[in-house]
């Protein structure tokens, strides 16, 4: 029987050593989910740059003040397209118009980090690797093209900050022309602006892990009990 | 007065709670019903771990109704775009877990809970295969709790549509297009199940109606019925002996205990570490790795856009694995079996109490043919599991076959020891022969003399 259990026990793991597949190599995401800062900053390109096309329709602006922002500060610096703080952050444009102007309707980026996450990284992988790996593609009717997202339909939005990049002949990226910022303040960026969109799909995350800990205090402690009441009623039990 | 009870009626010692229940009890068995269910319901007094499960089951059950309803509250199933081209439903999800007070607690217990649900239900169903507890005279609650099962994967499917992200709808095209393999009546049953010719907004309020209401009143009835048929013959034991056989004066088995208080404040214990481990997900990791809550689902659904890996939740990977290990065309076409053999998967539990024919019910007592069977049954159920999670044409280790030139596959032993396709289909019929010839092997195995009493081991 105890043979028995451990080659069960073995059994159980087994499909665990057999996970190696072909696989997306992403650059890892720096974590900004502390650093109020970053993520401020990361709200400011997100809706400089992003939330002219892609609204963001699960977060509404005075949900910013988790960020530490007053709500004179969001409503004089972040909020274009609406007076109301309690709005949700969406775009001028109909999803059916921007349908016909680009194609596709720019999605919906409220829930993106979650979703681009895969075995290969996080989302917030995946998006920090995408947002740098655009490059000039005259094939494409935007010029451009990007590498882990073949054929995109957006185009590189960011190029003024990151400049332009080609594609060698090696598959490699090359830098092509100087953008406003340098490569290292490009990368920050990019990882400040993922850090909001993690931040946004899932405000709570921070507030869940720490209730996360209370509870898990709790139930050890219940445990103690819970277990010193059995043992107390068994003790007649031969 | 005339009573259908065996037990006496509770007379008051004067208190006034103590009136109230004298006066419930002349109008309603409530005494009865708590002796006979919980203090007066003498269970052996020697399980072991693998008895929790049936608590924790009706735990999680309890769960999932009370955070179903909160959740159903501000829930909206409707798949039509609003004004900024979000279906409404997948909306309705993110407004639960951004804005709704404890939205996303709610919403994080209910996906897990999911999960959690099939992970005890497996680890009960392994129990009753370990103890035997299928046997004569438990062939009933075997056969409901099998039902038990069928409902919880209609349960399941049906709450996985209506999120309507990627997956939801995919994962349910897929599955209602299955219905189309059945011969002659195929296509207008699957047209009839969607309310549709594609997955669309009449397919997910019929599920929504079918998840919120008609599947959870018939689990109720037959979880209900699952315990009424187990306290009328009492539970089984890790040693498969009856314990009923063996009685004192008073008629009491003089190796039962009653459930309450002694397995109540033992469960109790198990309830308690089952949520420590639920909380880790719940607080920690919700999406479980990808495999609670599958990352494709955060995309909305979109009907113009198929997903390149159309995957179900790792619960139905198993039965998945055995659909897809069907490729031969035998008269009728090979996705016709494959529904078969997805559903004879499950329906051959049923058939469990007939098919073993061991005089001994419980593992510690059975020969070595049953243990190595039932290992190798164990292995292949999870990697029919695992593989079921995988694209077809999958290979172990990350190995990359060698090609003719035409495309197919170099006949080579790696080539084919590798194939997830070739593992599963052998898993498969494995899984089946399992069954199918236990009335032969289950026989002839030298199983261990079974004690009169329980023993503690």
């Amino acid at each position: 029987m105890h043979k028995l259990k451990t080659l069960l026990a073995a059994l159980l793991f087994a499909p665990v050593f057999a996970l190696a597949s072909e696989s997306l190599h992403l650059d890892s995401a720096p974590d900004v989910s502390g650093d109020k800062a970053a993520l401020q900053n990361g709200a400011r390109l997100f809706v400089n740059y992003c939330l002219s096309c892609h609204g963001a329709s699960a977060l509404r602006y005075n949900r910013l003040m988790d960020l530490g922002l007053t709500e004179a500060q969001i409503k004089e610096n972040l909020m274009f397209t609406t007076e109301k703080i309690g709005d949700t952050m969406t775009v001028a444009m109909t999803s059916a118009d921007a349908k016909k102007w680009f194609g596709v309707a720019p999605p919906d980026l409220s829930l993106v980090a979650r979703a681009r996450a895969s075995a290969d990284g996080s989302g917030a992988d995946w998006l920090y690797t995408y947002l740098r790996s655009f490059y000039r593609d005259e094939t494409r009717p935007t010029g451009w093209n990007n590498v882990i997202f073949a054929n995109v339909g957006m185009p590189h939005i960011l190029f003024d900050l990151q400049g332009e990049q080609t594609l060698g002949a090696d598959d490699k990226l090359q830098p092509a022309a100087n953008g406003a910022l340098s490569p290292q303040d490009y990368d920050k960026a990019v990882a400040d602006l993922v850090g909001f969109l993690t931040w946004m799909s899932d405000p709570q995350a921070e507030f869940r892990k720490r209730l996360g800990v209370g509870v898990l205090i709790f139930l050890a402690l219940l445990l103690g009990f819970a277990y010193a009441l059995k043992k107390e009623y068994w003790k007649d039990v031969h | 007065m005339a009573t259908n009870s065996n037990f006496e009626k509770y007379k008051s010692n004067g208190s006034i709670l103590g009136g109230l229940l004298e006066w419930v009890d002349a109008r309603f068995p409530a005494t009865a019903l708590w002796r006979t269910h919980l203090s007066e319901y003498y269970a052996p007094k020697n399980f072991n771990f693998w008895y929790y499960f049936g608590s924790l089951a009706l735990l999680v059950l309890v769960l999932q109704v009370a955070t179903g309803i909160f959740l159903a509250m501000n829930y909206k199933p409707d798949a039509s775009l609003n004004a900024v081209g979000v279906p409404v439903a997948f909306a309705s999800l993110f407004y639960i877990t951004h804005d709704v007070s404890w939205g996303w607690l709610i919403r994080n217990m209910h996906s897990t809970g999911a999960s959690a649900f099939f992970i005890v239900v497996y680890l009960h169903m392994f129990r009753g295969m370990l103890y035997g507890s299928y046997r004569r005279p438990r062939e009933l609650i075997w056969i409901f709790g099998v039902v038990i099962f069928l409902c919880l994967m209609a349960e399941a499917f049906m709450g996985y549509l209506l999120p309507w992200g990627q997956m939801s709808l995919w994962g349910a095209q897929v599955i209602v297009n299955l219905f189309g393999a059945i011969p002659l009546i195929g296509d207008p049953l699957s047209i009839w199940v969607r309310g549709d010719f594609v997955v669309g907004d009449a397919t997910l309020n019929r599920f929504f109606a079918f998840h919120v209401a008609a599947i959870p009143l018939a689990l109720i009835g037959l979880v209900v019925a699952h315990l009424l048929a187990l306290h009328e013959v009492g539970s089984n034991n890790p040693d498969g002996v009856e314990i009923k056989e063996v009685k004192n004066e008073k008629g009491i088995p003089l190796d039962g205990i009653p459930f309450h208080p002694y397995y109540t404040v033992k469960d109790i214990v198990g309830v308690v570490v089952f949520l420590m481990l639920f909380s880790v997900v719940v607080f920690f990791m919700p999406e479980g790795g990808g495999y609670f809550l599958e990352y494709n689902n955060f995309f909305q659904a979109d009907p113009m856009k198929t997903p390149s890996h159309i995957a179900p939740v790792w619960y139905f990977t198993p039965f998945y694995s055995m659909l897809r290990a069907m490729v031969w065309d035998l008269v009728l076409p090979a996705k016709f079996w494959g529904v078969v053999a997805m559903g004879g998967g499950v329906a051959i539990l049923a058939l469990l109490p007939w098919l073993d024919r061991s005089p001994a019910k419980s593992i510690r007592y059975r020969g070595p043919i049953f243990k190595t069977l039932l290992v190798i049954f164990v292995f292949c159920f999870l990697v029919l599991g695992y593989l079921g999670t995988k694209v077809p044409g999958f290979y172990l280790f990350g190995y990359q076959p060698a090609t003719n030139p035409d495309g197919s596959i170099v006949f080579s032993p790696l080539n084919y020891l590798l194939s997830g396709d070739l593992i599963a289909q052998v898993f498969t019929g494995y899984y089946f022969l399992f069954f199918l010839t236990m009335p032969w092997w289950s026989k002839i195995d030298k199983c261990k003399p079974v004690p009169e009493r329980v023993t503690w081991k």
